[in-house]
């Protein structure tokens, strides 16, 4: 009996020693996690390949996955990106280039803004797990019992005005935003913020722009409008508290990432599911602005077993996954704003009432040179494509911080990340 | 005789003596090499050399002088509230309580708790400014919830250290206070002492020396301090909560600038010599 067990366990251990084993990293996000648990799928399908899943939070993640792909450390064969990293790295030949994938993957089918985005002189380099755009979530009920009424496209003063009549502390705040630093959190939200009130991060010339006229209207609002109408704490809070604080009933309104709609609308996380409508985000000064985003798979160049990760990258953002996913959760807890298919699938469009508005603001969303009120030197809307925005968004966020905190001035604020900006910039050789 | 002896004493060593150099001489010259580079982790390789440019940025960057200042206000904040409060609940435990040896115990337990998880214990469970247990504490004295992290943050990581390290303090003093002689208490109570002449004139000096080391080896840890900001506060808001251990790290593993984050590390590795030779010099003496 022992020896029988033995060899079992012999023959099972060299059965594993064949497969090919993939270590997948990725940001915990809740569409990621899911798509961890629908991954029998895959294996089902390609026996000779295990899945190794590490995920971690966002900032954490940009740490592990610069370190490893800039080192050649080869800890991961699949790496979640953003598309700030995607284009740099796809430049620098970091990344396995997505070409010659199979016509059954319809690369035609991405959403050109997000296609482009991941993309370096028209090359892809990681193909799009869901896209996402910025919108206004609020609460109907409450907008009723007081007689507002949300429009379909809000400027930020209506936002201010909504959010005065609805604070109600402790029960409800008038409103949630991003005040967690760092570059992808409030510095990424700010920046939408200062778009619409016509401000860019640096003008042509690559002088940065933090303590001209446009970013003081702008973010001087955006810290009165979260001192007197937000939650408390409101400078630790970041996507994922806002989301837990909007879920419990806390916020009347909520302008974040447009994946959150899925999420907010989940009768198992939500409280508020039935309660929530969406709009625009808030324009100002001007329409321009936006926001667009995605986390993307990609390889990193150089590893051995890119035909197994190229697999499981062809399963994962494929039409079927997206298939899969709602016949498990539902349509309304697809991966969004990758495919024009999922746009134009009644199934979708009837079980998603944020799909239309979603896709309205990702194609709004322009990340061009002309994508501000002022022409721009940079690509990216909430961030700029070049290597030293992460310190600068950095600094940045830290000073927004502290700002919203009451630690320091307005003034004081913009004035330090304005400095520290200058100094990364000149360093880079970007100011002569 | 003689120098064969020392000959084949010093074969012996040689390997631990190469070995202890490499473990020094390699990470320190690639980190002098590195300060001395332009070199953002999102390049891929350093891009040239930039003379002193990297210690010039580090050093004229506001937050150096906010994480001098923190770091000071962390170390000399904590030596006193540890020995003060070390003295005072030893004091209490050395008298022959109810079940003194389960309160012990329970007393050492904070110390034995890993740093990041008593800073997520703290910030959620405690600080919440929503949901945490402050507030909750405050809601039934109607008073409004603080938002601790926000609105004293440096006061917060000060007060996660303390509940961390008071133990500490308190079980070196507890075996110090336990090795005074009552024979020597009792015949200075018979000349007439009373309990101050006592507690200065002889318990003082008998602990004078577990002090000396609680300051040496707490000095050493709050110096890099770490977990406890990175998780709480994440430095903020701004630089309040950054100290020297934690500005390197940002610079170099949130901003991915190598360059200037070699550069701060050598000029901590220069600060922290001053302050241990200062330290050994005039503590050694006592112990």
């Amino acid at each position: 009996m022992k020896n029988l067990f033995l060899i079992i366990t012999f023959f099972t251990m060299s059965f594993t020693a064949f497969a090919e084993k993939l270590t997948i990293v990725s940001v915990n996000n809740g569409d990621m996690v899911r798509m961890q648990k629908l991954s029998s799928d895959f294996t089902k399908k390609n026996p000779g390949i295990e899945l190794d899943f590490q995920f971690m939070e966002e900032n954490v993640l940009r740490q592990k996955v610069t370190l490893d792909i800039t080192n050649k450390g080869g800890a991961y064969d699949i790496m979640t990106i953003g598309m700030y990293e995607a284009p740099m790295w796809g430049e620098k030949g970091w990344l396995v280039p997505m070409n010659s994938l199979p016509s059954k993957f319809d690369i035609d089918d991405i959403l050109p803004a997000v296609r482009n985005g991941l993309s370096h002189n028209g090359v892809l380099y990681a193909s799009p797990f869901y896209g996402e755009s910025s919108f206004t979530m609020y609460r109907v009920d409450l907008f009723a019992e007081k007689g507002l009424i949300m429009p379909d496209k809000p400027t930020w003063g209506e936002i201010f005005k909504f959010a005065k009549a609805l604070h109600n502390p402790p029960e409800v705040n008038g409103i949630c935003l991003r005040g967690k630093a760092g570059w992808g959190e409030n510095a990424a939200f700010i920046g939408t913020v200062a778009n619409a009130f016509g401000a860019r991060w640096v003008d042509e010339k690559w002088n940065p722009q933090l303590t001209g006229p446009a970013w003081t209207h702008a973010f001087s609002f955006y810290v009165d409008l979260v001192q007197n109408y937000g939650p408390k704490g409101a400078a630790n809070n970041g996507f994922n508290e806002n989301l837990k604080l909007f879920n419990q009933g806390k916020c009347a309104m909520w302008i974040d990432a447009t994946v959150a709609a899925s999420f907010v609308t989940n009768k198992e996380e939500s409280t508020v599911y039935n309660k929530v409508n969406f709009a625009l985000a808030p324009s100002a000064v001007t329409e321009k602005g936006g926001w667009l985003w995605s986390w993307a798979i990609a390889i990193p160049a150089g590893t051995k077993k890119e035909a197994a990760a190229k697999k499981f990258i062809m399963w994962a953002t494929s039409k079927d996954y997206i298939k899969l996913v709602a016949e498990n959760h539902g349509w309304s807890n697809v991966p969004p704003g990758t495919r024009t298919s999922t746009y134009t699938n009644a199934m979708y469009l009837n079980n998603a009432p944020f799909a239309r508005l979603t896709l309205a603001a990702m194609n709004a969303a322009d990340p061009s040179m002309n994508g501000t009120l002022k022409r721009k030197p940079y690509i990216g809307v909430q961030f700029m494509t070049i290597p030293e925005f992460q310190a600068i968004g950095t600094e940045a966020g830290r000073q927004f911080s502290a700002a919203l905190a009451g630690k320091k001035s307005v003034s004081d604020a913009l004035e330090s990340a304005n400095k520290s900006a200058y100094k990364l910039l000149k360093k880079g050789g970007y100011i002569k | 005789m003689t120098y064969s002896r020392s000959f084949f004493g010093k074969l012996i060593l040689t390997p631990t003596i190469a070995v202890l150099l490499l473990w020094i001489v390699i990470p320190l010259s690639l980190t002098i090499y590195y300060s001395f580079q332009n070199y953002n982790m999102l390049d891929g390789s350093p891009t040239g050399y930039t003379g002193w440019m990297n210690y010039e940025f580090f050093i004229f960057d506001e937050a150096f002088y906010d994480a001098i200042l923190n770091t000071f206000l962390i170390v000399l904040s904590l030596l006193l509230i540890t020995v003060f409060f070390g003295f005072l609940f030893a004091s209490l435990l050395n008298s022959d309580i109810f079940l003194s040896n389960f309160i012990k115990l329970l007393y050492i337990s904070p110390f034995l708790i890993i740093p990041s998880v008593s800073a997520l214990l703290w910030k959620n469970l405690m600080m919440d400014p929503i949901n945490g247990f402050g507030t909750f504490l405050l809601n039934i004295l109607n008073f409004e919830g603080i938002d601790f992290l926000n609105e004293y943050p440096l006061g917060s990581i000060i007060t996660m250290l303390s509940w961390t390290w008071v133990p500490f303090s308190t079980l070196l003093i507890l075996t110090s206070l336990k090795s005074i002689d009552k024979t020597i208490i009792e015949s200075a109570k018979i000349d007439g002492a009373n309990h101050f002449q006592i507690s200065l004139f002889i318990i003082l000096p008998n602990i004078l020396r577990s002090i000396n080391i609680i300051i040496l080896i707490e000095t050493i840890f709050f110096l890099a301090v770490f977990a406890e900001i990175s998780i709480a506060t994440n430095g903020g808001p701004g630089t309040e909560t950054t100290n020297l251990p934690f500005l390197i790290f940002q610079k170099g593993l949130q901003n991915f600038d190598v360059g200037e984050s070699s550069a701060g590390g050598l000029i901590a590795v220069v600060l922290a010599n001053f302050v241990a030779i200062f330290l050994i010099k005039n503590m050694s003496k006592n112990i």
